[in-house]
């Protein structure tokens, strides 16, 4: 099993979560981050004082998957979460060691 | 006092008016309580409503007494009427007589002493112990406003059970409103306090981004709104200049939110929220003192200036290295002045016959000498004393909350207490529920 992590524009996670529905995916995690990358920061100002904002939001998404799955859902997510300009964000694959579903006990891929 | 009727209209208007000043505390609080961080915004809002309580006391104890009792001198009044003894049934004596209660005199002219308490505030954002502020608050304003408030608002006339002059008003300072007595001596006080209280830890290093504009925005309009009693009520009557006062106050303020966005638009490149608030509010303290002695052409010119001049002001205090923290020195000390001194040159006995000419109607520059002895005698007193007293709390009780409590947020340390429980997981945070009794079942 695989855990696909993926940080994208906050934006672009109505298309991601979409397009994984299609792909069959069942479940995922979503959660607010913050963070930068090359996109860098912005500027703002306050009564003539600027303040460089250098943490963006972005939106992290969560998804486990079989082994045999990982590549397509991570193409499914590069191809929906990509704009072309900066800061789109990225997304990894760790494996994952063992999977539990609480209410019903049941371990491993039965669990996904 | 005989020969003289209640005017009913005179009277429903200082009344209302009473009340309008009175909003403009808590418009400070939102103003101010917008422009601080999450995690100091009830602190701030709590020192102007410790401000309420405490001036308010003092005001009837002994503060009305030594800012309009008859002292028989121009510096400050006497304890003759402390308590607001023997004012129930009396009509308002100020210079003249008005046909208005003598103790809805005395509630209006508290407001004025509630609010420039509450102005101050701004400057010691974040840090400031409560216990300090009130003791502060209370002091000042019995050795600093009271006084001062004589100076500027008692006319005296003592043949008519009133008092002696105020020393400025018998120099012929014109201040309508306030403009010395509130806005200079606030803004004066500010500066002296923020010098001993020292910076915000991380000041000029670490962002100190307002943490809801909104609130800055609404406690502008609440400060806009009720200054319309705090300008136009100095009239003590429904009238003339009561209407002329009304005028400046709105053309002033309107040439103010554009002046001040033109320099944000023209230096920045974004015209901003918290600019068209800070305009707005510059160009009150301006207008202030001239609402009731220039034209409406002078007030938008007055008006504009304060908004250019302010928006430029606030940017000092970086270069200066002192952390007046929602600047109070910035626009109510500079805006002071600017208005102040303006008057020296538009004021018109075209508009008021009580007022004079300045310098272009002809008046010369006699005026503009008087108004700048006036805004600076005002500022040097609040300064001076408010320095003195601010070392001696440092050295006993204390001015600062510790380093630690000021960087985990001043309003659970000082008030146990947060203003926002923004969780969504019903209990508030995603924590606050673990360990309490769950309310309810899962499906």
């Amino acid at each position: 099993m695989k855990l696909v992590t993926a940080i994208i524009k906050p934006f672009k996670l109505e298309d991601v979560k979409t397009a994984l529905e299609e792909r069959g995916v069942q479940g995922m995690t979503v959660s607010e981050a913050s963070g930068f990358g090359r996109q860098g920061g912005h500027t703002e100002v306050y009564r003539g004082a600027e303040y460089t904002v250098d943490l963006v939001p972005k939106v992290r998404v969560e998804v486990v998957v079989d082994d045999a799955d990982a590549d397509a859902v991570v193409n499914t997510i590069v191809s929906a979460a990509k704009t072309g300009k900066i800061g789109d964000g990225k997304v990894w694959v760790v494996p994952v060691e063992s999977i539990v579903r609480v209410r019903t006990d049941e371990r491993g891929a039965d669990a996904i | 006092m005989e020969g003289i009727e209640l005017s009913t209209g005179d009277t429903a208007w200082v009344l209302m008016a009473a009340a309008l000043v009175l909003l403009m505390t808590p418009g400070v609080a939102f103003f101010y309580g917008g422009m601080v961080r999450a995690k100091a915004v009830l602190n701030m809002m709590m020192m102007s409503f410790l401000a309420i309580g405490i001036v308010t006391v003092l005001w009837v104890a002994f503060g009305y007494s030594l800012a309009f009792g008859d002292g028989g001198n121009g510096f400050i009044g006497d304890l003759s009427i402390s308590g607001l003894q023997g004012l129930v049934g009396q009509f308002a004596v100020n210079g003249g007589v008005y046909p208005i209660p003598a103790l809805i005199f005395a509630m209006f002219q508290l407001m004025f002493a509630v609010l420039t308490v509450a102005l101050i505030t701004g400057a010691i954002a974040d840090r400031t112990k409560f216990l300090a502020w009130g003791i502060f608050a209370a002091v000042w304003v019995t050795l600093v406003y009271f006084p001062v408030a004589h100076w500027v608002f008692d006319f005296g006339n003592e043949e008519l059970g009133g008092s002696g002059a105020g020393w400025l008003t018998t120099l012929g300072v014109l201040d309508f409103a306030g403009g010395t007595a509130v806005h200079i001596n606030a803004g004066a006080a500010a500066l002296a306090l923020v010098i001993v209280i020292g910076k915000r830890v991380g000041f000029g290093r670490v962002p100190m981004k307002p943490h809801s504009l909104p609130f800055v925005v609404l406690g502008a309009s609440l400060l806009f709104f009720g200054w319309f009693g705090f300008n136009a009520g100095s009239a003590l009557g429904a009238g003339q200049v009561a209407a002329l006062a009304f005028t400046n106050t709105m053309v002033a303020t309107a040439a103010g939110i554009l002046g001040w966005l033109l320099v944000e638009k023209l230096r920045d490149g974004h015209a901003t929220s918290l600019g068209a608030a800070s305009g707005a509010v510059a160009a009150l303290v301006a207008i202030t003192p001239a609402c009731a002695f220039v034209a409406p052409w002078g007030a938008i010119i007055i008006g504009l200036l304060a908004g250019v001049i302010c928006a430029f002001a606030v940017t000092l205090k970086y270069r200066l290295g002192y952390d007046d923290s929602l600047d109070v020195v910035g626009v109510h000390l500079v805006g002071g002045i600017v208005g102040c001194l303006l008057i020296g040159f538009f004021a018109t006995t075209e508009v008021n016959e009580l007022g004079k000419d300045g310098v272009l109607y002809g008046g010369g520059w006699g005026l503009l000498g008087v108004q700048a002895l006036g805004a600076f005698a005002v500022m040097a007193y609040s300064f001076i004393i408010t320095l003195i007293l601010a070392f001696i709390i440092k050295a006993t009780i204390g001015l600062r909350i510790s380093r630690d409590d000021e960087l985990s947020g001043i309003d659970v340390a000082a008030h146990a207490e947060s203003a926002y429980e923004l969780g969504d997981s019903g209990g508030g945070g995603v924590f606050a529920g673990v360990g309490h009794h769950s309310h309810g079942e899962d499906k």
